[in-house]
């Protein structure tokens, strides 16, 4: 019996002290600030979006520093969105009606982008995806209150069959992760190799469920077709279990691979010492760019949080000065003046000019493309360029075709 | 096809089939001897993995050598046991005497903890071990090259078979982990003791899970997504195989290894549902599994000691009042809250959906979801693809979930115990996965956008009283139910399938009838919570959902009417209340629900319930 109300009172210490700390925490007193609310996967995508945060705090910082937003100092609210769309667009509506945003932004995955972009237009609420890539988030499923920063699916599977187009390979095959980001890949390959390549042919594909891939047996399936190219949009630990089998088995050997997403250090530090030589991938070596006003960000990005930058605090970093610039064009944060203002819109990001096309709301940010490679046993790539999104979007009819009227 | 990539791929195929055994024999036997369904077992295999790549790196590096590889892979799978050690002394020894299904909710506790724990402790990046010394290359087979690993592998699942079995035929505590597994209460009953055997039993079964994570480290990355990417997997192949049987594990791990292998040749996609597929073929056909044995003592998990006690008049009263606290609770707290309790309430009438089945009716289902999900689709797929109003696609969300359940129900409740609540789970799964492929008319994982409400209800405030009469109503219906002839039919049968044969009831059609009943109601907070979101995708359908519905149940109070409701506001409250204090909210969600589980084994509302019965009878 002691032990049990004992326990019971621990239980009430521990529910009444959680209680404590959140009166404690309360909300902030509401000064003369710009506030916005952001919303991504913390707790269960740490790997991607605790680098993306450190990105846009550093932006955060800076600005604030050196005077804010018109003349106000911006404030962000973040919050994690639970990693299911229920939980996000609960969290979104918090973040509108409670805390009294302005605007919000942030999400990863595209099933969340979606919900939450659904969200935001029925509420009337402006939504800026930072990560999701689906195509369907600026195209058929695409809303007035919506605008999207990273490079979606098509344009980053179009940058890669650029590449492959001089090498006349014919036999290709597909391995995706079962989800709609995979599918989606997977079905725009098919469509950019067939124009790139007039004869070119699917010999395999193999979509293995997320997070599930049977590495032996998908990779004898795939070779046991004798592709001459592969087609990789998995990541992550998928990826690295492919690359490990794939490798002792010989089935990178003579073949040309373009991957998805590969060069990125999220998904390439992992790899290690196995990362693949002379893959086809987009990416971001961020210790190779050599314009003043990124290696400015990688030392600032350095200092304050002691490790390298990833892709993601690139794209955090990028989603701060976007924002700051559509506040300063559209006067305030009216969300009809910022809808205006965002479309069109030119920032000159630490990569170069990034503009947000009218039609879509989808960003020109680019990718860097090139080739893997292994420098001091860690994955790098090598003989990049920085490909401009503008290049490998949609065109305006096939836009205007898909978008919901 | 070449016959050698054929062979090729049977070997593929068994190397898979020996990591699946590994994972899953120890929960068969931890199963077998305690009848805990362990959902932390994917934790332990995850911890495994995690405690082998940081043993590995500085044992090789201070001798590199096939010895330091192996001793620290047993050392991260005996660190793993421990761990299960403690969770035993320090969880699961107290609740032994609550209903079992319990300690499945402290279970789940422990995966929450363990999830954040392990990205606290090893960050959040994948880390990918070594490859095996000695072990790095492939040899060639017919002209194919197969990893030097693989065939290690193979051969480790055959080796910790015969190892297992010399365990339970040669040694005491094997005696003792057979007999437990045959008749627990009688082991019991001759005297041996159960608290040290059932110590040794999760000792041996979270090493073994430790093991399997272990030895997956020169294949893939240890990751914060194994401990769910593999308790699935881990499930099925101890249902189909038989609870309690390692030689069914065994059999069953190479029927689905085999099956995945060259599954995937004819069917790219299958991996996401095959192995759901053959545990409700398995199941449908021989209901305890491959090798499994039908239960000798009949669960009564649920308490059948307590006849159903009509409400006082008081308690009546208060059920008023508290209805009519929310009806006027919009006058005094702000819209987000209101959406807070409009998922409270949809949320309420799915538990109590449940807890009908459950606590009612003895049936566990692990798959309530499907329902739920139906309900969602079926009045979002009649509203966008039909052009049906709200209110229509409202009325049809249960009839569209009922049929459902009519259809699996049928099979469904020809099953009992755990098989019963593993087929649910299986049929799901399977509902999941074709929401989940069939894109033209679902939407695929992306699911369907603008399910906006009729214009009347578009607002908040009319939305929540729509909301709070359907779900209302619906958790009215059922209650009549509990407490009409159909509702003491179902406790019957609950209570002894035997005795209520013996009376002339016809179980299997009440038990079929409940079941769509259930269903229905389910499918009707489905239909409601679609138009609240505006969006549907199949993450409704899914295993967490599911697990969400049981945790609800649980943590009101199983052999309780009202615990649900309860259950269900106490968990998504608290879920929203701490999601916004830290990353690790899980971990303390986690930690929230092992206190509760500590302090009121008979849940929130069992244990005022309780309290009260004693202040009535003077003790």
């Amino acid at each position: 019996m002691t032990t049990k109300s004992s326990v019971t009172r621990l239980a009430g210490l521990a529910v009444a002290a959680t209680v404590g700390l959140a009166a404690a925490a309360g909300h902030p007193a509401a000064a003369e600030t710009i506030k916005i609310g952001e919303l991504n996967s913390y707790a269960k995508f740490a790997a991607f979006t605790v680098p993306y945060r450190n990105g846009w705090q550093l932006a955060l910082d800076e600005v604030n520093a050196a005077g804010g937003v018109m003349g106000k100092q911006l404030e962000i609210v973040s919050r994690d969105d639970g990693g299911t769309t229920g939980d996000a667009v609960r969290v979104a509506e918090e973040l509108v009606s409670r805390e009294g945003v302005s605007f919000i932004f942030g999400t990863f995955l595209s099933n969340t982008g979606l919900a939450v972009a659904d969200f935001a237009n029925q509420n009337k609420t402006l939504f800026i995806a930072a990560e999701p890539l689906s195509d369907a988030l600026t195209m058929d499923k695409g809303n007035r209150y919506t605008f999207r920063m990273r490079p979606n699916t098509y344009m980053q599977t179009a940058m890669l069959v650029e590449q492959a187009k001089d090498s006349g390979i014919k036999r290709w095959a597909i391995v995706a992760p079962n989800y709609e980001y995979g599918q989606s890949a997977g079905a725009s390959f098919k469509q950019l190799i067939a124009e790139a390549i007039p004869g070119a042919e699917i010999v395999a594909e193999q979509y293995p469920a997320l997070g599930k891939i049977d590495a032996g047996a998908t990779v004898a399936a795939i070779d046991q077709a004798k592709p001459d190219g592969i087609f990789n949009a998995t990541f992550g630990g998928d990826q690295a279990k492919f690359v490990r089998e794939g490798n002792t088995r010989g089935l990178f050997e003579g073949r040309t691979v373009l991957s998805l997403l590969t060069g990125e250090p999220e998904w390439m530090l992992v790899l290690g010492g196995e990362a693949p030589e002379g893959w086809i991938t987009t990416g971001y070596p961020w210790e190779q760019i050599e314009l003043p006003a990124h290696k400015a960000f990688v030392d600032a990005y350095q200092k304050k949080f002691n490790d390298n930058p990833r892709l993601g605090s690139f794209l955090g970093y990028t989603c701060i000065y976007t924002i700051k610039a559509a506040i300063e064009k559209a006067g305030g944060v009216d969300t009809d003046k910022l809808i205006a203002a965002l479309e069109g819109l030119t920032v000159e990001t630490v990569a170069g000019p990034m503009t947000m096309r009218a039609s879509d709301h989808q960003s020109t940010m680019g990718a860097w493309v090139g080739l893997t490679t292994l420098k001091d046993g860690k994955g790098a790539m090598k003989d990049w360029f920085y490909a401009d999104g503008a290049k490998y979007m949609h065109s305006e009819e096939e836009v205007m075709k898909a978008r919901p009227k | 096809m070449d016959p050698a990539f054929l062979f090729i791929q049977f070997l593929n195929g068994l190397a898979t089939a020996s990591s699946l055994f590994i994972a899953a024999c120890g929960l068969t036997i931890i199963f077998g001897v305690t009848r805990i369904v362990n959902f932390a077992h994917g934790s332990f295999y995850m911890v495994g993995a995690y405690m082998a790549v940081t043993l590995v790196e500085p044992a090789l590096a201070a001798w590199y050598g096939p010895v330091s590889f192996w001793v620290s892979i047993l050392a991260a799978a005996v660190a793993v046991g421990l761990m299960g050690v403690a969770m035993e002394f320090l969880l699961l020894r107290r609740i032994y005497k609550a209903p079992e299904l319990f300690q499945l909710l402290a279970t789940f506790g422990v995966v929450l903890v363990v999830q954040d724990l392990v990205t606290m402790v090893w960050g959040p990046e994948d880390i990918l071990g070594p490859r095996a010394p000695g072990l790095r290359g492939a040899v060639e087979i017919f002209g194919q090259r197969f990893p030097q690993y693989e065939i290690v592998l193979i051969l480790a699942g055959p080796v910790i078979l015969g190892l297992l079995w010399l365990l339970f035929k040669r040694t005491r505590f094997g005696v003792l982990v057979r007999a437990a597994t045959q008749d627990r209460a009688m082991v019991g009953a001759l005297g041996v003791n159960q608290a040290l055997l059932f110590t040794g039993v999760l000792f041996l079964g979270a090493f073994l899970a430790g093991l399997a994570g272990a030895l997956q480290i020169p294949k893939e990355p240890a990751n914060p997504f194994m401990d769910i990417s593999i308790i699935a997997e881990a499930f099925v192949v101890t249902v189909i195989g038989g609870m309690g049987s390692v030689p069914g594990a065994f059999l069953a791990a190479v029927l689905i290894g085999e099956l995945q292998a060259f599954g995937i040749l004819v069917f790219p996609k299958i991996t996401l549902v095959l192995v759901f597929l053959v545990m409700a073929a398995v199941l449908v056909v021989r209901p305890w599994g491959l090798m499994g044995r039908p239960d000798v003592t009949d669960s009564h998990a649920f308490g059948g000691e307590r006849p159903l006690k009509r409400w006082p008049p008081a308690l009546g009263w208060a059920a008023v009042a508290g209805v009519g606290v929310l009806a006027v609770l919009p006058l005094f707290v702000d819209s987000f809250t209101l959406k807070l309790m409009i998922e409270v309430f949809i949320f309420a009438l799915f538990a109590f959906s449940l807890n009908f089945l459950m606590g009612t009716g003895g049936i566990i289902s692990f798959g309530h979801a499907a329902y739920f999900g139906l309900g969602a689709y079926g009045a979002a797929l009649v509203y966008q693809h039909m052009g049906a109003p709200m209110e229509l696609a409202i009325v049809l969300a249960p009839a569209a979930a009922g049929i459902g359940a009519a259809v699996f129900g049928y099979f469904i409740v020809r099953l009992s115990g755990v098989y019963l609540a593993m087929l649910t789970l299986a049929v799901a799964q399977i509902v999941y996965a074709v929401a989940f492929q069939w894109v033209e008319v679902t939407g695929g994982d992306n699911g369907l956008i603008g399910i906006w409400p009729s214009a009347w209800a578009k607002d908040r405030l009319p939305y929540y009283y729509l909301t709070l009469v359907t779900c209302g109503a619906g958790v009215w219906f059922l209650r009549r139910a509990i407490y009409a002839p159909f509702g003491y039919t179902l406790r019957a049968g609950r209570d002894s399938a035997l005795r209520a044969d013996a009376i002339g009831i016809d179980l299997k059609t009440h038990r079929w009838l409940a079941f769509t009943l259930a269903g229905a109601a389910a499918g009707l907070a489905g239909g409601v919570y679609s138009f609240s979101k505006g969006n549907i995708d199949p993450q409704v359908l899914s295993i967490p959902t599911s697990v969400d519905a049981l945790a609800m149940v649980l943590l009101g109070g199983i052999q309780t009417v009202t615990g649900p409701l309860f259950g269900a506001a106490f968990l998504h409250l608290i879920k929203d209340f701490v999601m916004p204090l830290t990353d690790q909210w899980r971990m303390i969600l986690g930690f929230i629900i092992i206190a509760l589980v500590l302090a009121f084994p008979q849940g929130l509302v069992g244990f005022v319930a309780r309290f009260g019965e004693r202040g009535e009878e003077g003790r």
